[in-house]
Protein backbone atom coordinates (compact mmCIF):
# COMPACT_ATOMS: atom_id res chain seq x y z
CA UNK A 1 0.00 0.00 0.00
CA UNK A 2 1.53 3.31 -1.03
CA UNK A 3 1.35 6.49 1.02
CA UNK A 4 -1.69 7.81 -0.80
CA UNK A 5 -3.66 4.62 -0.21
CA UNK A 6 -2.62 4.51 3.41
CA UNK A 7 -3.76 8.09 4.08
CA UNK A 8 -7.01 7.42 2.24
CA UNK A 9 -7.58 4.29 4.28
CA UNK A 10 -7.09 6.19 7.54
CA UNK A 11 -9.50 8.92 6.50
CA UNK A 12 -12.02 6.39 5.21
CA UNK A 13 -11.93 4.50 8.48
CA UNK A 14 -12.59 7.71 10.42
CA UNK A 15 -15.48 8.55 8.09
CA UNK A 16 -16.80 4.99 8.28
CA UNK A 17 -16.66 4.69 4.48
CA UNK A 18 -14.98 2.33 2.05
CA UNK A 19 -11.62 3.70 0.78
CA UNK A 20 -13.08 3.75 -2.74
CA UNK A 21 -15.71 6.26 -1.63
CA UNK A 22 -13.08 8.79 -0.51
CA UNK A 23 -12.02 11.10 -3.36
CA UNK A 24 -8.98 13.41 -3.39
CA UNK A 25 -11.18 16.49 -3.73
CA UNK A 26 -13.26 15.68 -0.64
CA UNK A 27 -12.88 17.92 2.40
CA UNK A 28 -13.07 16.36 5.87
CA UNK A 29 -16.48 18.01 6.29
CA UNK A 30 -17.69 16.45 3.00
CA UNK A 31 -16.92 13.08 4.55
CA UNK A 32 -18.69 13.91 7.78
CA UNK A 33 -15.47 14.22 9.81
CA UNK A 34 -15.83 16.83 12.58
CA UNK A 35 -13.04 18.56 14.48
CA UNK A 36 -12.64 15.75 16.99
CA UNK A 37 -12.61 13.19 14.15
CA UNK A 38 -9.94 15.21 12.42
CA UNK A 39 -7.75 15.23 15.52
CA UNK A 40 -8.17 11.46 15.70
CA UNK A 41 -7.23 11.04 12.01
CA UNK A 42 -4.12 13.12 12.49
CA UNK A 43 -3.14 10.98 15.43
CA UNK A 44 -3.60 7.86 13.28
CA UNK A 45 -1.47 9.42 10.52
CA UNK A 46 1.29 10.26 13.01
CA UNK A 47 1.29 6.68 14.27
CA UNK A 48 1.16 5.12 10.80
CA UNK A 49 4.01 7.17 9.33
CA UNK A 50 6.00 7.83 12.51
CA UNK A 51 5.85 11.56 11.97
CA UNK A 52 4.82 14.57 14.01
CA UNK A 53 2.07 16.67 12.41
CA UNK A 54 1.95 20.37 13.33
CA UNK A 55 -1.75 20.90 13.93
CA UNK A 56 -3.59 23.05 16.47
CA UNK A 57 -7.36 22.51 16.53
CA UNK A 58 -7.84 26.13 17.61
CA UNK A 59 -6.39 27.53 14.42
CA UNK A 60 -6.39 24.79 11.76
CA UNK A 61 -5.93 27.33 8.98
CA UNK A 62 -2.77 28.65 10.60
CA UNK A 63 -1.25 25.25 11.21
CA UNK A 64 1.54 24.31 8.82
CA UNK A 65 -0.55 21.39 7.64
CA UNK A 66 -3.19 21.81 4.95
CA UNK A 67 -6.33 19.89 5.83
CA UNK A 68 -8.63 21.39 3.21
CA UNK A 69 -8.96 18.21 1.13
CA UNK A 70 -7.85 14.60 1.10
CA UNK A 71 -5.35 15.48 -1.64
CA UNK A 72 -3.93 18.35 0.43
CA UNK A 73 -3.59 16.12 3.48
CA UNK A 74 -1.82 13.46 1.41
CA UNK A 75 0.62 16.01 -0.04
CA UNK A 76 1.32 17.38 3.43
CA UNK A 77 1.96 13.92 4.82
CA UNK A 78 4.31 13.16 1.92
CA UNK A 79 6.26 16.35 2.66
CA UNK A 80 6.45 15.61 6.39
CA UNK A 81 7.64 12.06 5.78
CA UNK A 82 10.41 13.38 3.52
CA UNK A 83 11.39 16.11 5.98
CA UNK A 84 11.28 14.02 9.12
CA UNK A 85 12.78 10.85 7.70
CA UNK A 86 15.39 12.59 5.54
CA UNK A 87 18.23 11.67 7.83
CA UNK A 88 17.15 8.04 8.10
CA UNK B 1 -35.40 29.87 61.39
CA UNK B 2 -37.23 26.72 60.37
CA UNK B 3 -38.77 26.22 56.98
CA UNK B 4 -37.75 28.99 54.56
CA UNK B 5 -34.57 29.49 52.64
CA UNK B 6 -31.53 30.84 54.44
CA UNK B 7 -29.20 33.46 53.07
CA UNK B 8 -25.67 32.23 52.38
CA UNK B 9 -22.54 34.32 52.79
CA UNK B 10 -18.82 33.82 52.30
CA UNK B 11 -16.84 34.48 55.46
CA UNK B 12 -13.43 33.06 54.61
CA UNK B 13 -11.19 32.45 51.61
CA UNK B 14 -7.88 30.71 51.01
CA UNK B 15 -5.79 29.79 48.00
CA UNK B 16 -2.51 28.64 46.57
CA UNK B 17 -1.95 28.94 42.84
CA UNK B 18 0.63 30.15 40.37
CA UNK B 19 -0.10 33.80 41.19
CA UNK B 20 0.46 33.48 44.92
CA UNK B 21 0.35 31.30 47.99
CA UNK B 22 -2.52 33.20 49.61
CA UNK B 23 -5.50 35.39 48.76
CA UNK B 24 -3.74 38.73 49.20
CA UNK B 25 -0.88 37.91 46.84
CA UNK B 26 -3.25 36.35 44.30
CA UNK B 27 -5.47 39.42 44.24
CA UNK B 28 -2.44 41.67 43.99
CA UNK B 29 -1.30 39.73 40.93
CA UNK B 30 -4.79 39.99 39.43
CA UNK B 31 -4.81 43.76 40.02
CA UNK B 32 -1.42 44.08 38.38
CA UNK B 33 -2.33 41.78 35.50
CA UNK B 34 0.62 39.56 36.26
CA UNK B 35 1.03 36.27 34.40
CA UNK B 36 1.69 33.04 36.30
CA UNK B 37 2.36 31.04 33.14
CA UNK B 38 5.92 30.03 32.33
CA UNK B 39 8.17 27.17 31.25
CA UNK B 40 7.13 23.92 32.93
CA UNK B 41 9.57 22.49 35.41
CA UNK B 42 8.81 18.78 35.55
CA UNK B 43 10.34 15.39 34.81
CA UNK B 44 10.63 14.48 31.10
CA UNK B 45 9.41 17.92 30.02
CA UNK B 46 11.60 17.59 26.91
CA UNK B 47 9.27 14.83 25.67
CA UNK B 48 6.24 17.13 25.82
CA UNK B 49 5.19 19.21 22.85
CA UNK B 50 3.48 21.67 25.21
CA UNK B 51 6.09 22.96 27.64
CA UNK B 52 4.33 25.85 29.39
CA UNK B 53 1.95 25.95 32.32
CA UNK B 54 0.93 27.93 35.39
CA UNK B 55 2.80 26.02 38.10
CA UNK B 56 2.80 26.75 41.79
CA UNK B 57 6.35 27.97 42.30
CA UNK B 58 8.53 28.15 45.39
CA UNK B 59 6.50 25.44 47.07
CA UNK B 60 8.09 23.24 49.72
CA UNK B 61 5.74 20.52 50.97
CA UNK B 62 7.99 19.86 53.96
CA UNK B 63 7.41 23.38 55.22
CA UNK B 64 3.72 22.52 55.71
CA UNK B 65 3.43 18.78 56.27
CA UNK B 66 5.33 16.09 58.13
CA UNK B 67 6.65 12.85 56.63
CA UNK B 68 3.56 10.79 57.50
CA UNK B 69 1.27 13.41 56.03
CA UNK B 70 3.28 13.66 52.83
CA UNK B 71 3.00 9.89 52.45
CA UNK B 72 -0.80 10.33 52.42
CA UNK B 73 -1.30 13.74 50.75
CA UNK B 74 -1.04 14.02 46.99
CA UNK B 75 -0.17 17.50 45.72
CA UNK B 76 -3.87 18.32 45.13
CA UNK B 77 -4.68 17.38 48.75
CA UNK B 78 -1.80 19.47 50.03
CA UNK B 79 -2.98 22.49 48.04
CA UNK B 80 -6.53 21.97 49.32
CA UNK B 81 -5.48 21.73 52.95
CA UNK B 82 -3.37 24.88 52.73
CA UNK B 83 -6.27 26.79 51.17
CA UNK B 84 -8.72 25.40 53.73
CA UNK B 85 -6.48 26.42 56.64
CA UNK B 86 -6.32 29.97 55.30
CA UNK B 87 -10.08 30.08 54.79
CA UNK B 88 -10.81 28.78 58.29
CA UNK B 89 -8.40 31.25 59.89
CA UNK B 90 -9.84 34.08 57.81
CA UNK B 91 -13.40 33.19 58.74
CA UNK B 92 -12.70 32.72 62.44
CA UNK B 93 -15.56 30.24 62.51
CA UNK B 94 -15.66 27.54 65.17
CA UNK B 95 -18.17 24.74 65.56
CA UNK B 96 -20.11 23.39 68.47
CA UNK B 97 -20.54 19.64 68.50
CA UNK B 98 -24.00 19.98 66.98
CA UNK B 99 -22.84 22.48 64.39
CA UNK B 100 -19.97 20.27 63.28
CA UNK B 101 -22.53 17.60 62.46
CA UNK B 102 -24.36 20.14 60.33
CA UNK B 103 -21.26 21.29 58.47
CA UNK B 104 -19.21 19.55 55.82
CA UNK B 105 -16.87 19.75 52.86
CA UNK B 106 -17.79 19.74 49.17
CA UNK B 107 -14.88 20.11 46.80
CA UNK B 108 -14.31 19.87 43.07
CA UNK B 109 -11.46 18.18 41.26
CA UNK B 110 -11.30 16.61 37.83
CA UNK B 111 -8.23 14.42 38.20
CA UNK B 112 -7.64 13.98 41.91
CA UNK B 113 -4.21 12.56 42.65
CA UNK B 114 -2.83 12.65 39.12
CA UNK B 115 0.76 12.98 40.33
CA UNK B 116 0.32 9.85 42.42
CA UNK B 117 -1.05 7.91 39.45
CA UNK B 118 1.79 9.21 37.29
CA UNK B 119 4.59 8.40 39.74
CA UNK B 120 3.31 4.91 40.46
CA UNK B 121 2.58 3.97 36.86
CA UNK B 122 6.12 5.09 36.08
CA UNK B 123 7.42 2.93 38.86
CA UNK B 124 5.62 -0.26 37.78
CA UNK B 125 5.67 0.18 33.99
CA UNK B 126 8.89 2.08 33.29
CA UNK B 127 11.04 0.97 36.18
CA UNK B 128 9.54 -2.51 36.27
CA UNK B 129 8.90 -2.52 40.00
CA UNK B 130 6.39 -5.00 41.32
CA UNK B 131 5.53 -3.24 44.56
CA UNK B 132 4.01 0.17 45.30
CA UNK B 133 3.63 2.17 48.49
CA UNK B 134 0.68 0.96 50.61
CA UNK B 135 -1.03 4.37 50.54
CA UNK B 136 -1.29 4.76 46.78
CA UNK B 137 -5.07 4.33 46.72
CA UNK B 138 -5.97 6.62 49.65
CA UNK B 139 -3.53 9.17 48.22
CA UNK B 140 -4.84 9.28 44.66
CA UNK B 141 -8.60 9.00 45.27
CA UNK B 142 -10.58 12.05 44.18
CA UNK B 143 -12.22 12.44 47.58
CA UNK B 144 -8.93 12.39 49.53
CA UNK B 145 -8.78 16.17 49.84
CA UNK B 146 -12.39 16.50 51.04
CA UNK B 147 -11.84 13.74 53.57
CA UNK B 148 -8.64 15.23 54.97
CA UNK B 149 -10.28 18.64 55.33
CA UNK B 150 -13.23 17.07 57.15
CA UNK B 151 -10.79 15.29 59.49
CA UNK B 152 -8.68 18.37 60.12
CA UNK B 153 -11.74 20.39 61.24
CA UNK B 154 -13.94 17.58 62.58
CA UNK B 155 -16.68 18.42 60.08
CA UNK B 156 -19.12 15.51 60.15
CA UNK B 157 -21.92 16.67 57.88
CA UNK B 158 -22.35 16.10 54.13
CA UNK B 159 -18.91 15.76 52.54
CA UNK B 160 -17.95 14.60 49.07
CA UNK B 161 -16.13 15.44 45.88
CA UNK B 162 -17.65 16.53 42.60
CA UNK B 163 -16.00 15.69 39.29
CA UNK B 164 -17.42 17.54 36.31
CA UNK B 165 -14.16 18.34 34.53
CA UNK B 166 -13.72 22.11 34.19
CA UNK B 167 -16.95 22.85 36.08
CA UNK B 168 -16.12 20.72 39.15
CA UNK B 169 -15.48 23.59 41.57
CA UNK B 170 -18.51 25.56 40.46
CA UNK B 171 -20.71 22.51 40.85
CA UNK B 172 -19.18 21.87 44.29
CA UNK B 173 -19.73 25.44 45.45
CA UNK B 174 -23.23 25.48 43.99
CA UNK B 175 -24.16 22.36 45.93
CA UNK B 176 -22.60 23.73 49.13
CA UNK B 177 -24.63 26.90 48.62
CA UNK B 178 -27.84 24.91 48.19
CA UNK B 179 -27.16 22.83 51.29
CA UNK B 180 -26.69 25.90 53.48
CA UNK B 181 -29.59 27.71 51.86
CA UNK B 182 -31.96 24.83 52.47
CA UNK B 183 -31.10 24.71 56.16
CA UNK B 184 -29.52 21.28 55.84
CA UNK B 185 -26.09 22.67 56.75
CA UNK B 186 -24.85 25.51 58.89
CA UNK B 187 -21.55 26.08 57.11
CA UNK B 188 -19.58 24.37 54.35
CA UNK B 189 -15.96 24.38 53.31
CA UNK B 190 -16.08 24.40 49.54
CA UNK B 191 -14.04 25.10 46.44
CA UNK B 192 -11.66 22.83 44.62
CA UNK B 193 -8.17 21.89 43.54
CA UNK B 194 -6.18 20.42 40.69
CA UNK B 195 -2.58 19.27 40.39
CA UNK B 196 -2.25 17.77 36.93
CA UNK B 197 1.03 19.31 35.86
CA UNK B 198 3.09 16.16 35.56
CA UNK B 199 4.25 14.30 32.46
CA UNK B 200 1.14 12.14 32.07
CA UNK B 201 -1.24 14.95 32.97
CA UNK B 202 0.10 17.28 30.29
CA UNK B 203 0.66 14.51 27.73
CA UNK B 204 -3.02 13.54 27.91
CA UNK B 205 -4.09 17.12 27.20
CA UNK B 206 -1.65 17.44 24.30
CA UNK B 207 -3.58 14.74 22.50
CA UNK B 208 -6.63 16.94 22.01
CA UNK B 209 -4.56 19.61 20.27
CA UNK B 210 -6.36 22.44 22.00
CA UNK B 211 -3.35 23.58 24.02
CA UNK B 212 -1.32 26.67 23.28
CA UNK B 213 2.44 26.34 23.07
CA UNK B 214 3.10 29.99 23.87
CA UNK B 215 0.38 31.83 25.85
CA UNK B 216 -3.24 31.92 26.97
CA UNK B 217 -4.98 34.80 25.14
CA UNK B 218 -8.72 34.53 25.81
CA UNK B 219 -11.02 36.48 23.46
CA UNK B 220 -8.05 37.72 21.42
CA UNK B 221 -8.35 37.12 17.66
CA UNK B 222 -4.97 35.36 17.67
CA UNK B 223 -5.73 33.04 20.59
CA UNK B 224 -4.46 29.53 20.01
CA UNK B 225 -5.54 27.44 22.94
CA UNK B 226 -5.60 26.85 26.64
CA UNK B 227 -2.77 26.60 29.15
CA UNK B 228 -3.01 24.34 32.19
CA UNK B 229 -2.57 25.60 35.73
CA UNK B 230 -2.60 24.07 39.20
CA UNK B 231 -3.55 25.00 42.74
CA UNK B 232 -6.59 25.28 44.97
CA UNK B 233 -9.03 27.70 46.50
CA UNK B 234 -11.36 27.00 49.42
CA UNK B 235 -14.10 29.17 50.92
CA UNK B 236 -16.27 29.14 54.01
CA UNK B 237 -19.93 29.34 52.98
CA UNK B 238 -21.94 30.18 56.08
CA UNK B 239 -25.54 30.73 56.95
CA UNK B 240 -26.03 34.51 57.16
CA UNK B 241 -27.65 34.68 60.62
CA UNK B 242 -24.91 32.48 62.03
CA UNK B 243 -22.24 34.73 60.56
CA UNK B 244 -23.98 37.88 61.78
CA UNK B 245 -24.51 36.52 65.28
CA UNK B 246 -20.79 35.93 65.70
CA UNK B 247 -19.85 39.26 64.11
CA UNK B 248 -18.05 37.69 61.17
CA UNK B 249 -16.77 39.76 58.30
CA UNK B 250 -18.92 39.00 55.26
CA UNK B 251 -16.99 38.92 52.00
CA UNK B 252 -19.99 38.49 49.69
CA UNK B 253 -23.37 36.83 49.48
CA UNK B 254 -23.84 33.73 47.33
CA UNK B 255 -27.21 34.40 45.81
CA UNK B 256 -27.84 31.98 42.98
CA UNK B 257 -26.73 28.90 41.11
CA UNK B 258 -27.63 27.48 37.72
CA UNK B 259 -26.58 24.19 36.21
CA UNK B 260 -27.43 22.59 32.88
CA UNK B 261 -26.28 19.87 30.52
CA UNK B 262 -25.84 20.48 26.79
CA UNK B 263 -26.68 16.86 25.98
CA UNK B 264 -24.93 17.46 22.67
CA UNK B 265 -21.19 16.85 22.26
CA UNK B 266 -18.43 15.53 24.50
CA UNK B 267 -16.04 18.42 23.76
CA UNK B 268 -17.73 21.12 21.67
CA UNK B 269 -19.61 23.65 23.82
CA UNK B 270 -23.21 24.58 23.16
CA UNK B 271 -24.32 28.19 23.28
CA UNK B 272 -27.78 27.17 24.46
CA UNK B 273 -26.49 25.16 27.42
CA UNK B 274 -24.40 28.12 28.59
CA UNK B 275 -27.28 30.54 28.13
CA UNK B 276 -29.65 28.45 30.16
CA UNK B 277 -27.14 28.08 33.01
CA UNK B 278 -26.64 31.85 33.22
CA UNK B 279 -30.38 32.53 33.05
CA UNK B 280 -31.15 29.99 35.77
CA UNK B 281 -28.41 31.40 38.05
CA UNK B 282 -29.76 34.94 37.63
CA UNK B 283 -33.34 33.87 38.18
CA UNK B 284 -32.29 31.90 41.27
CA UNK B 285 -30.57 35.02 42.58
CA UNK B 286 -33.42 37.36 41.64
CA UNK B 287 -31.07 39.33 39.41
CA UNK B 288 -31.89 41.03 36.14
CA UNK B 289 -29.17 41.29 33.47
CA UNK B 290 -28.84 45.02 34.09
CA UNK B 291 -27.83 44.38 37.69
CA UNK B 292 -24.88 42.13 36.85
CA UNK B 293 -21.76 44.25 36.40
CA UNK B 294 -19.12 41.59 35.87
CA UNK B 295 -18.77 38.02 34.68
CA UNK B 296 -15.73 35.94 35.38
CA UNK B 297 -15.75 34.03 32.11
CA UNK B 298 -14.96 30.42 31.50
CA UNK B 299 -12.71 31.99 28.82
CA UNK B 300 -10.34 29.12 28.13
CA UNK B 301 -8.59 30.77 25.19
CA UNK B 302 -9.70 28.06 22.78
CA UNK B 303 -11.32 29.07 19.52
CA UNK B 304 -14.50 27.17 20.32
CA UNK B 305 -15.20 28.17 23.93
CA UNK B 306 -14.59 31.89 23.70
CA UNK B 307 -16.73 32.33 20.60
CA UNK B 308 -19.59 30.28 22.01
CA UNK B 309 -19.42 31.89 25.46
CA UNK B 310 -19.46 35.43 24.07
CA UNK B 311 -22.42 34.63 21.85
CA UNK B 312 -24.27 33.17 24.84
CA UNK B 313 -23.53 36.20 27.03
CA UNK B 314 -24.54 38.63 24.27
CA UNK B 315 -27.81 36.79 23.79
CA UNK B 316 -28.68 36.50 27.49
CA UNK B 317 -27.77 40.09 28.33
CA UNK B 318 -29.10 41.81 25.21
CA UNK B 319 -28.69 45.58 25.48
CA UNK B 320 -27.33 45.17 29.03
CA UNK B 321 -24.21 43.54 27.51
CA UNK B 322 -23.01 47.04 26.59
CA UNK B 323 -22.48 47.87 30.26
CA UNK B 324 -21.12 44.48 31.24
CA UNK B 325 -17.48 43.63 31.91
CA UNK B 326 -16.33 40.07 31.31
CA UNK B 327 -12.79 38.85 31.82
CA UNK B 328 -10.91 35.58 31.82
CA UNK B 329 -8.39 35.33 34.61
CA UNK B 330 -7.18 32.04 33.11
CA UNK B 331 -4.89 34.30 31.12
CA UNK B 332 -2.99 34.76 34.40
CA UNK B 333 -3.45 31.61 36.53
CA UNK B 334 -4.01 29.19 33.68
CA UNK B 335 -6.80 26.64 33.52
CA UNK B 336 -6.94 24.77 36.82
CA UNK B 337 -9.44 22.32 35.27
CA UNK B 338 -11.47 21.04 38.24
CA UNK B 339 -10.11 23.74 40.55
CA UNK B 340 -10.54 26.64 38.21
CA UNK B 341 -13.92 27.98 39.35
CA UNK B 342 -12.64 28.20 42.92
CA UNK B 343 -9.63 30.35 42.07
CA UNK B 344 -11.79 32.41 39.73
CA UNK B 345 -14.25 33.14 42.54
CA UNK B 346 -11.44 35.23 44.05
CA UNK B 347 -11.68 37.61 41.08
CA UNK B 348 -15.42 37.87 41.80
CA UNK B 349 -14.75 38.71 45.46
CA UNK B 350 -12.20 41.32 44.40
CA UNK B 351 -14.73 42.91 42.07
CA UNK B 352 -17.47 43.02 44.72
CA UNK B 353 -15.32 44.07 47.68
CA UNK B 354 -12.60 46.21 46.21
CA UNK B 355 -14.24 47.49 43.05
CA UNK B 356 -11.36 46.17 40.96
CA UNK B 357 -12.08 44.10 37.86
CA UNK B 358 -9.30 41.62 37.05
CA UNK B 359 -8.19 41.93 33.42
CA UNK B 360 -7.94 39.48 30.55
CA UNK B 361 -4.22 39.68 29.89
CA UNK B 362 -2.47 38.61 26.69
CA UNK B 363 -5.15 40.38 24.70
CA UNK B 364 -3.59 41.45 21.41
CA UNK B 365 -6.32 41.82 18.80
CA UNK B 366 -10.10 42.12 19.00
CA UNK B 367 -12.17 39.27 17.62
CA UNK B 368 -15.51 40.30 16.09
CA UNK B 369 -16.93 37.05 17.46
CA UNK B 370 -15.98 38.11 21.01
CA UNK B 371 -17.28 41.68 20.83
CA UNK B 372 -17.76 42.30 24.56
CA UNK B 373 -15.87 44.44 27.06
CA UNK B 374 -13.27 41.85 28.03
CA UNK B 375 -11.27 44.27 30.24
CA UNK B 376 -8.16 43.86 28.09
CA UNK B 377 -4.75 43.69 29.73
CA UNK B 378 -5.26 46.24 32.54
CA UNK B 379 -7.42 45.93 35.66
CA UNK B 380 -10.20 48.45 35.96
CA UNK B 381 -11.83 50.22 38.89
CA UNK B 382 -15.58 49.87 38.78
CA UNK B 383 -18.34 49.54 41.32
CA UNK B 384 -20.29 46.34 40.81
CA UNK B 385 -22.96 44.93 43.10
CA UNK B 386 -23.58 41.56 41.46
CA UNK B 387 -21.43 39.16 39.44
CA UNK B 388 -21.56 35.79 37.73
CA UNK B 389 -18.87 33.14 37.52
CA UNK B 390 -19.13 30.83 34.50
CA UNK B 391 -17.84 27.28 34.12
CA UNK B 392 -18.63 25.24 31.01
CA UNK B 393 -17.06 21.80 31.12
CA UNK B 394 -16.09 19.16 28.61
CA UNK B 395 -19.01 16.81 28.53
CA UNK B 396 -21.34 19.80 28.15
CA UNK B 397 -21.91 20.28 31.88
CA UNK B 398 -22.40 23.91 32.85
CA UNK B 399 -22.39 25.59 36.27
CA UNK B 400 -22.85 29.29 36.94
CA UNK B 401 -22.70 31.00 40.33
CA UNK B 402 -24.27 34.38 41.12
CA UNK B 403 -22.89 36.57 43.92
CA UNK B 404 -23.97 39.87 45.39
CA UNK B 405 -21.92 42.40 47.33
CA UNK B 406 -22.22 42.04 51.12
Amino acid sequence: MDLRDKVTAIIAEQAMLEPGEVKPEHSPADLGIDSLGLVESIFAIEEAFDISVPFNANAPEESDFDISTVAAITDAVERLVQEQHASA
Amino acid sequence: MSGGLRRVVITGAGTINSLGHDVASTMEAMREGRCGIGPLDLRDVERLSVQIGAQVKGYDEQAHFNRQQIALYDRFTQFTLLAARQAMAHSGISFSDEESEMSGVVLGTAGGGVNTWDENYRSVYEEGKNRVHPFVVPKLMNNAAASHVSMEYNLRGPSFTVATACASSNHAMGLAFQMVRSGMCRAMLTGGAEAMLCFGGVKAWEGLRVMSKDACRPFSANRNGMVQGEGAAVFVFEEYEHARARGAEILAEVSGFGMTADAADIVMPSKQGAERAMRIAMRDAGLSPGEVGYINAHGTGTAANDKSECAAVAHVFGAAADDLMISSTKSMHGHLIGGTGAVELLACLMALREGVIAPTIGFEAPDPECALDVVPNVAREARVTAVLSNAFAFGGLNAVLALRAA
